[in-house]
Parts: structure tokens; sequence; C-alpha cells
């Protein structure tokens, strides 16, 4: 594993979306769902939701870092309010 | 009735998923350790947190080259879909012409990447080349290697050769799918062929279409083969498309950290495209089915 030189903050960072994943995976299996159409006026599952989420908050964290500098513990308050927004109107 | 989505045959694709982590996936988060680290080679590591994303953002040379991705890849879209289109509205529909036309049209999408940068690289030159010996001798002065504009007009047309092609292939595919009935109600209504082809054939069209786009999309966003071998990103940076810049940076300079912080970018820009594609794609089906 030396060669992926990996650090600590990045293997917790795939932690959390392995796990994330894993987590909705096992979520879709105990409750299925109907898909639902939100202000995006697209059909989305709660696995579309957190694809969004997490594509959003990329996005987010590199603006923020682009426009305010790098305080990320401000830009993931935004993106938690992002995720929420994102799986009550999507 | 509304009904239950049961999600469960995605477990099928898992083999695909193990290969595809070998792939892609394993590398991926390879480039994102990077992103976050330094090294002078000799695989050793200094951490260096956001820094490159910042320099990265920071940087002139990147948008630049986004600049002139997006115009680059702007520029093919709005020639190769509309002569796409035209192409396969006035192809043989059925028999011997039709068959032939459909392997001539394929032949360029056979042709390997760097062949095709090499026959456009010879085509292109004054002294040997048939394109530009015959500007030449027309008093055009055409000269790929040093006009900013002549390498442009190159790289541009060489893609709309080298792809016009897919799209038509692709019209084409939608355009037979389309029942004689529609054409018959048409012509009973004395519609135009304007009108026939505003609302019956674009509209039967459009899931190919779609399809059409956000392929020579992806693909024209990822280029890099074909102008390198014609310009090398030059004269200058006029030609330095997303990709060749990120293998100067990454192969040429060795900043590995720099271009692994660009690539995570790049790759993120490439995601969200082809993700509002696909969901425009899949909602217009749904819509239409």
């Amino acid at each position: 594993m030396d060669w992926m030189a990996w650090t600590w903050p990045t293997a917790i960072f795939f932690a959390v979306i392995a796990s994330l994943l894993i987590t909705f995976t096992v979520l879709a299996i105990k409750f299925p769902e109907t898909p639902r159409t939100g202000i995006l006026r697209i059909e989305t599952t709660r696995g579309d939701r957190l694809f969004i989420t997490l594509l959003g908050s990329a996005f987010i964290n590199l603006a923020w870092l682009g426009i305010v500098g790098a305080q990320q513990p401000y830009a993931l308050i935004v993106c938690l309010i992002y995720a929420a927004a994102v799986f009550r109107w999507v | 009735m509304e009904k239950t989505v049961n999600q469960k045959a995605w477990f099928l694709v898992l083999p695909v998923l193990l290969l595809v982590a070998f792939s892609a996936v394993i590398p991926l988060m390879t480039v994102v350790n990077y992103s976050v680290q330094d090294t002078f080679g000799n695989n050793q590591f200094f951490w260096a947190g956001l820094e490159w994303f910042e320099e990265m953002l920071r940087s002139e040379r990147m948008w630049d080259a986004l600049g002139r991705q997006l115009m680059f890849s702007g520029i093919i879209l709005a020639i190769e879909i509309p002569l796409g289109i035209f192409v396969a509205l006035n192809m043989p529909k059925s028999g011997f012409w039709s068959s032939f036309c459909l392997v001539l049209m394929s032949l360029p999408l056979l042709i390997p990447w760097n062949v095709v940068g090499t026959i456009w690289q010879i085509f292109g030159r004054v002294d040997i080349g048939l394109l530009g010996y015959t500007l030449d001798a027309l008093g055009i002065n055409y000269n790929y290697t040093q006009d900013i504009l002549a390498a442009w007009v190159t790289i541009i047309v060489m893609d709309v050769w080298h792809w016009t092609s897919l799209v038509a292939l692709l019209a084409f595919a939608g355009l037979k799918s389309i029942p004689d009935a529609y054409y018959q109600a048409a012509k009973i209504d004395q519609a135009s062929r304007w009108k026939v082809f505003r609302f019956i054939e674009l509209p039967k069209m459009m899931g190919v279409l779609m399809i059409a786009i956000l392929l020579r999309f992806m693909d024209s966003f990822m280029i890099y083969t074909e102008p390198f071998v014609v310009t090398g990103g030059g004269p200058g940076n006029a030609t330095t498309l997303l990709s060749i810049d990120l293998v100067k940076m990454a192969l040429g300079q060795f900043d590995l950290g720099p271009a692994a912080a660009f690539s995570i970018m790049y790759f993120l820009v490439i995601l969200l495209i082809s993700w509002v594609f696909y969901t425009v794609m899949t909602n217009l089906d749904k819509r239409e089915g």
C-alpha cells in the first residue's frame, strides 16, 4: 500500500464515503422506496440525493477554498445545510 | 399506481465494480492522496494540505486552459451536431448505397487517434502536405505551427473530420426508427419539409442526439492525442487544452501534487456535466415513454 501514498486525512475521507455508500445500500434493501420528484423536477431516490449531495459538496468546498480561503470546517457546515436541503426538497 | 423500486439488481454489477476498482477507483484514490502531498520522487511524500488546490484555483494557467477547452468543445459541438444531422437526413435510407455510406462513414472512427493526428499533421504541412501546399499556392497564409488561427482551424477541422460520422450514424439510427405512418400523416396534412423535420424527425431523434452530444462533449473535453500530435499545444500555449496542460504538469515538470489537484477538479467538472446530461436524457425517456 506504500505506493498509494496514504495519509490519515485521506483515509478518513474515503472511509466516510465508503460507510455512506454501505449505509445507503443497506437502507435501500431494508426499506425499498418510491422515487419522488422534487424542486429539480427530476425523479430521485435516496441514492440519487446522496450523489447530488456529495458532488455538490465537492464544488462547495472548492468554491470556499477559492473565494474565502482554506477554512474547510466552515465549508463543511455549508455542505451539511446543503445536504439537508437536498434530502428535504430535491 | 406508484411502485417501490427494487434496487437489488445492482448487486449483479459487483464483478464489474471489482474490475473497475483496479482500473479506475484505486488509481483515483491514489490521485487524491497525491493531491494533498508534495514529493521529490523516491516515493517520499510530505503533507501539504489543500495548498495545491488553492494554488490551482488561483492559477491563470488552469483557467486559461479551461477557457480554451470550453471553446474547443463548444465549437466542435456547434459544427458536428448540425452537420451530422444534415448528413443523416441526406443519406440513402435503404439498399446497397445505404450500407455503402454507413461503411464509408465508419472509416474515420476506426482510425487510431495518434494516426489521425499524424495524418493531419502531414496533410497541413506547407512543404509536403496536400492541404498546406494547396492553401499556400492559393496565396493564403496558412502555417499551423506559427499562426494561432491556423492551428485552431486545423484541430477543429480534424475533429470534425474524425467524429461527425459518429453523430451522423447515431442520427441515422434515430431516423430509421421512425415508423412510416408519421410521414404518411404529415403528407396528408401537407406538411412542409421543414415542418416534417421540426415536428417529427427532430423530436424522435432527441434521445440519440442527447447521447451524441454527451459522447462528443466528453470525448472532446478529454481530448489529448490528436491536438498533441498536430500542434503539441502550440503555437505558444494557444492550443494547450486541459489534458495537454495536465500531462505537461504531471510528467513534464513532475509536479505530482498540483497535477493531482488539477485532475481532481477536471474529473469533478466532467462528472457534473455527465450527470446533468444523463439526468436530462433519462427524464426525456420517461416523459416520452
